[in-house]
């Protein structure tokens, strides 16, 4: 426990000083684009932040799929599931501001009904729809299954966001990374940059992962505990009872025989 | 199976049919909506026709919803759903049911709408193979995800907001799919080969697919 204590505080110091040296990298270190000019530099963050989304939502739909699957059923993939999707709703949130921010000076709009942001807009909302389906009160089983399938479903959007801009041209540019033919068009400091900003950014997903993880099981055991609670609590009230008719020698029907408690 | 599924289906159509919840509530919404979309957008033939395609799928998808929500709050009362399972009916093939009898009511829908959107709109249907076939797909994309869907938001208190948020947002792809290859059927620029309809095929089969393989655990909810 005190292993798996270090190398979480490990993982998150790794994440920070890759995440400061992206910032480095990207303001100080790499040269303005001959198009962009400035604005190049929030490219550093965006493709990295929007990589994290996919990937979150991935290991969802992974987590999803293997508690669906009776085999490999257990709530820990369900927390995994969660904690991933809280955490690819907050890179998609960052992929849709910092995309927003870059097309207004870009595109002179803070947004347009452009197809990748279109489909990115629709993946926020569906995952948001997923963690809304998880705070419907229900037996903790019961929001598991709920939840994973409603994982499984919005993962087909992925894909589609992905891909988006191969089906529909419009404003947003094709994939720069990755691309059908897997070969990156960024080259020298620059692609070394963003090779960082993407290293750096899944180590923060995965560190907000693990931590979100280790909430969700947190928060399962209070509710064990405070199940188990409540049943000592009406237990000993029981024993009171009977205690009390025992020791006042007017003994009824003792509630555990059948009786009933008003 | 596919036995369980046409109980299913026979029953829900008959409910539909003794009911007429189809006839008098859906039908009429429909006839209301296609209306007011003419005042919102203005009374320029030209603009209605261009956006039809949208209108006619924005509607069919709001009426595809109410389908949805009456198909399992009849399930919902008296814990009819215990029955089915009490039945020993297979979980596959009352998925199957469902999206059969929801399939037909959304098509009886559309085939409505369609007529609205021609005689009321001014559409003109160029390419008939294509409209139809890509509705069809489209439609058994909907029902699918909105049966498992459906049933899931079934079991909960928050049903009636729960259903639209989850449903709609993951039906939006084919919404876009459709709305492309209706805008080429129409215009008659590319007929049963477009690749719109292509995209529909793949969406339909994909949520069938999840429908079947994830029904029954929803049905233990």
């Amino acid at each position: 426990m005190k292993n798996g204590k270090f190398w979480v505080g490990l993982l998150a110091v790794v994440a920070l000083i890759g995440v400061a040296l992206t910032y480095w990298l990207g303001l100080f270190v790499t040269p303005p684009d001959v198009i962009q000019g400035q604005l190049v530099r929030l490219l550093y963050i965006h493709p990295s932040v929007a990589w994290v989304a996919y990937l979150a939502y991935g290991v969802t739909s992974v987590g999803s799929i293997l508690y669906l699957w009776k085999r490999t059923r257990s709530l820990k993939w369900d927390r995994l599931a969660a904690a991933s999707a809280e955490v690819g709703v907050v890179f998609t949130a960052l992929t849709l501001i910092t995309g927003s921010i870059w097309g207004r000076p870009t595109w002179h709009v803070w947004w347009t009904w452009d197809a990748r942001l279109t489909t990115t807009a629709l993946l926020f909302l569906l995952y948001l729809g997923y963690l809304a389906l998880r705070k419907v009160p229900a037996p903790r089983d019961k929001v598991a299954v709920r939840a994973s399938v409603a994982g499984l479903v919005a993962f087909i959007d992925v894909p589609i966001v992905h891909q988006s801009v191969v089906w529909w041209k419009t404003l947003h540019q094709s994939a720069t990374v990755f691309n059908a033919s897997l070969s990156p068009k960024v080259h020298g400091e620059m692609a070394w940059t963003m090779l960082v900003s993407f290293i750096s950014f899944t180590l923060v997903y995965l560190w907000m992962t693990i931590k979100r993880y280790q909430i969700e099981t947190n928060i399962d055991e209070f509710d064990n505990l405070e199940v188990e609670a409540a049943i000592a609590e009406r237990l000993q009230e029981v024993d009171e009872l009977v205690n009390s008719k025992t020791s006042s020698g007017t003994r009824d029907a003792d509630p555990r025989d059948g009786g009933s408690i008003s | 199976m596919i036995r369980d599924a046409l109980e299913i289906a026979k029953k829900d159509l008959l409910i539909e049919v003794r009911s007429k919840v189809l006839l008098n509530q859906l039908l009429p919404f429909v006839a209301v909506v296609l209306i007011l979309f003419g005042f919102a957008v203005g009374t320029e033939n030209r603009t209605l026709v261009d956006i039809s395609p949208g209108i006619f799928w924005v509607i069919a998808f709001l009426s595809a919803l109410l389908a949805i929500q009456r198909s399992f709050s009849i399930e919902a009362e008296n814990q009819a759903k215990d029955g089915l399972l009490a039945y020993g009916l297979e979980p596959g093939g009352i998925f199957l049911g469902k999206v059969a009898s929801i399939f037909f009511e959304c098509i009886v829908v559309e085939v409505f709408l369609g007529l609205g959107v021609v005689f009321v709109y001014g559409m003109r249907l160029n390419s008939v193979a294509l409209l139809v076939v890509s509705a069809a797909f489209a439609t058994l994309g909907v029902a699918s995800v909105g049966t498992l869907f459906g049933a899931l938001a079934a079991a909960t208190k928050v049903r009636e907001t729960l259903l639209p948020l989850l449903v709609l947002p993951s039906t939006a792809p084919v919404l876009l799919a459709v709305t492309k290859a209706w805008e080429d059927g129409i215009s008659s620029r590319i007929g049963i080969g477009d690749p719109w309809l292509g995209l529909l095929v793949v969406f339909g089969l994909i949520y069938l697919a999840i429908g079947l393989v994830s029904f029954g655990s929803v049905l233990e909810d």
